[in-house]
């Protein structure tokens, strides 16, 4: 179990990571979500014992490990560079951290062997990094990270430097191959998509803040606050200023919903929408379609979806939908919201309650 | 047009060889047809000037002695500019940009500033005439330079392959030594190709810093007269034997340098 003490680290008169409470289960994946700069490689390098924090306390299993060198922690760490040893074979590479804890030749030979048909690079194992493709390269980066069964695995997106293909495939045999390691995983990750895919826990990140953390369901479901929306959603989730006004909500006067049952109770006044791009959309699907009038700015077509980017009473809209859609640009749209999948944010923009009950990926 | 394309690079292959061909033409002549004949080949044709640097210690020591004190230099030099590279890249400290150039000025200086405070200073405490005088103060240059080299090389390496090495439980040294090292081979032997080549060519302060124990081949050779009078076939077979070494070492560096040149370091 790993567990940060409001952990802040500055650099100058920079603050990198705000203070910082987190717990990491044992046996859990943790995502770290964010966009670049959000602070999820220093956050990591602090939780690896790389970075020493400029205040607070690093505590695994129980054990304060602040100030504990990296080499005398169990950790492992895989990064977005394929960072691979190139003056030794992919065999030397994934056995090194057992040689350097003086493990016998026949347990390495046997751990390497295991490892190497686990990520499909057992015919790989005398070339040179180098000589190896990006995928295989991350694969063997992986299995070094996995050799010497360390606590805590660190994956820092393994996967942005991979093309699509590459990707897709490592990424579906990711959870299977932390599956049974009772180890704290913690995946970084730009895309809200590979969250949702990956399930786990997902702390979303803002500027050096973790803004929100809790089941990757949960936190794509119900963010806590707009800031924590906008991190997990992409395209970036659409806003609007709307006003409760008796049992209706009201955008702009000229579109209004009625209030779900369950915010009923809200007080009238000012709130704020969010609804996510796959829930606009130019055909009236979904349980609660609402009219939006729009002016397109661009309508993206490629192949089997349509994504089209519009002006909805002022505020940027981007409706994300399958099927081609053509709209020219300048033109008047009408796009359908399903509002039964709207957040609503109060004037503090933290969430007052989700009126959706289920989500389909 | 196509016709003559090979032309330009002939005439310039002819032009830059002359002057290496008319040293090796020389070499071959005796002195006495070098001063009274021009001729395109030697007409009487002699190997007696190299017979000569190869029998003669007052010669063939001129190169031993260089040879020992450029390997010698470069050893220091680039055991000394690794580290001092390594940190360069690495960390970040107050003023290291503002250093990192200062080193750079201790080149812009001429060799002769130096020679008088070197000449006075070695003197005084017994490293005149010695191997390692004129190895230290071809440093002076050298250091700057490797660190200059060393640091490009450095820094195309990523910061995470430390982390990963240092996560994976090796010591600093042990990263260093085993893994590092190896990495930016290419970029210690550019760096060791630049000492080399710069100590070997250096002639001011080795002529200067010794006399007779230490003196290089450079400062035999630059004796144009002797009691034997003129002797142009000799200098120009030492001439001649000079430029194989860094030829040598050349050819052997030769893919890494266009690394280095790519790096914008070299």
């Amino acid at each position: 179990m790993l567990e940060l003490k409001s952990v802040e680290k500055t650099v100058g008169i920079e603050t990198h990571i705000h203070p910082t409470d987190l717990t990491l289960e044992p046996g859990s994946f943790n995502i770290l979500l964010g966009t670049t700069l959000a602070g999820k490689t220093t956050l990591m390098q602090l939780m690896a014992g790389l970075e020493r924090p400029t205040s607070g306390e690093v505590w695994f299993n129980g054990k304060n490990v602040t100030g504990v060198a990296v080499q005398k922690r169990n950790v492992s760490i895989v990064y977005q560079q394929f960072i691979n040893y190139p003056n030794m074979t992919v065999y030397e590479n994934i056995a090194s951290p057992l040689r350097v804890a003086r493990m016998s030749g026949q347990e390495i030979e046997k751990r390497v062997g295991g490892l190497a048909e686990m990520l499909r690079i057992s015919s790989m194992l005398d070339r040179r990094p180098s000589e190896l493709s990006g995928g295989q390269q991350q694969r063997c980066a992986i299995a070094r990270a996995l050799a010497k069964e360390s606590e805590m695995i660190l994956l820092d997106e393994p996967l942005a430097n991979l093309d699509f293909k590459l990707r897709e495939e490592l990424r579906d045999e990711l959870p299977r191959i932390f599956q049974e390691r009772d180890c704290v995983v913690v995946y970084a990750t730009t895309e809200p998509t590979e969250a949702l895919l990956f399930g786990g826990k997902t702390a979303a990140m803002h500027h050096g803040r973790v803004i929100d953390f809790g089941p990757t369901g949960q936190a794509y479901r119900q963010p806590v606050n707009l800031l924590a929306a906008k991190v997990f959603s992409e395209p970036p989730i659409n806003t609007a200023s709307i006003t409760k006004k008796g049992a209706r909500f009201v955008l702009n006067d000229k579109v209004h919903w009625p209030v779900p049952d369950r915010l009923k109770s809200l007080r009238d006044g000012a709130y704020t929408m969010g609804i996510r791009p796959h829930h606009v959309s130019p055909l009236k699907v979904g349980e609660t379609p609402v009219a939006v009038e729009g002016i397109v700015h661009i309508a993206e077509l490629s192949g089997s979806e349509s994504m089209i980017h519009f002006d909805a009473y002022g505020d940027s809209w981007v409706s994300l939908s399958h099927g081609v859609h053509p709209f020219d640009a300048g033109a008047k749209a009408t796009l359908y919201a399903d509002v039964s999948r709207c957040l609503y944010f109060d004037e503090d923009e933290r969430l007052v309650a989700v009126s959706e009950q289920r989500e389909a990926v | 047009m196509r016709r003559f394309i090979w032309l330009v690079p002939t005439l310039y292959i002819i032009i830059l060889m002359l002057p290496i061909y008319w040293l090796v033409n020389m070499s071959f002549k005796t002195t006495s047809e070098i001063i009274n004949t021009f001729s395109l080949y030697p007409m009487k044709f002699t190997l007696e000037n190299y017979q000569k640097i190869f029998t003669d210690p007052t010669w063939y020591m001129g190169y031993v002695n260089s040879i020992f004190y450029v390997t010698l230099n470069t050893v220091i030099s680039v055991t000394v500019a690794l580290p001092a590279a390594y940190a360069f890249s690495r960390y970040r400290f107050l003023g290291d940009k503002h250093l990192f150039f200062w080193l750079l000025t201790n080149r812009m200086a001429p060799a002769a500033v130096f020679a008088l405070p070197f000449f006075q200073l070695y003197s005084a405490i017994g490293l005149f005439d010695t191997h390692l005088a004129v190895a230290l103060a071809h440093t002076l240059f050298n250091i700057p330079l490797a660190v200059w080299i060393l640091e490009g090389f450095i820094s195309g390496v990523p910061k995470q392959l430390d982390e990963t090495a240092y996560v994976d439980g090796y010591s600093f040294w042990a990263f260093f030594i085993k893994i590092f090292i190896p990495t930016i081979a290419a970029g210690i032997g550019v760096a060791m190709f630049f000492c080399f080549m710069f100590s070997w060519v250096e002639l001011l302060l080795a002529k200067t810093l010794t006399a007779v124990a230490a003196k290089p081949i450079a400062a035999t050779m630059t004796r144009t007269a002797s009691s034997a009078g003129y002797e142009l076939g000799l200098l120009a077979a030492a001439g001649t034997l000079t430029i194989i070494p860094g030829a040598v070492v050349i050819y052997f560096v030769r893919n890494y340098i266009a690394k280095g040149f790519a790096l914008g370091r070299v």
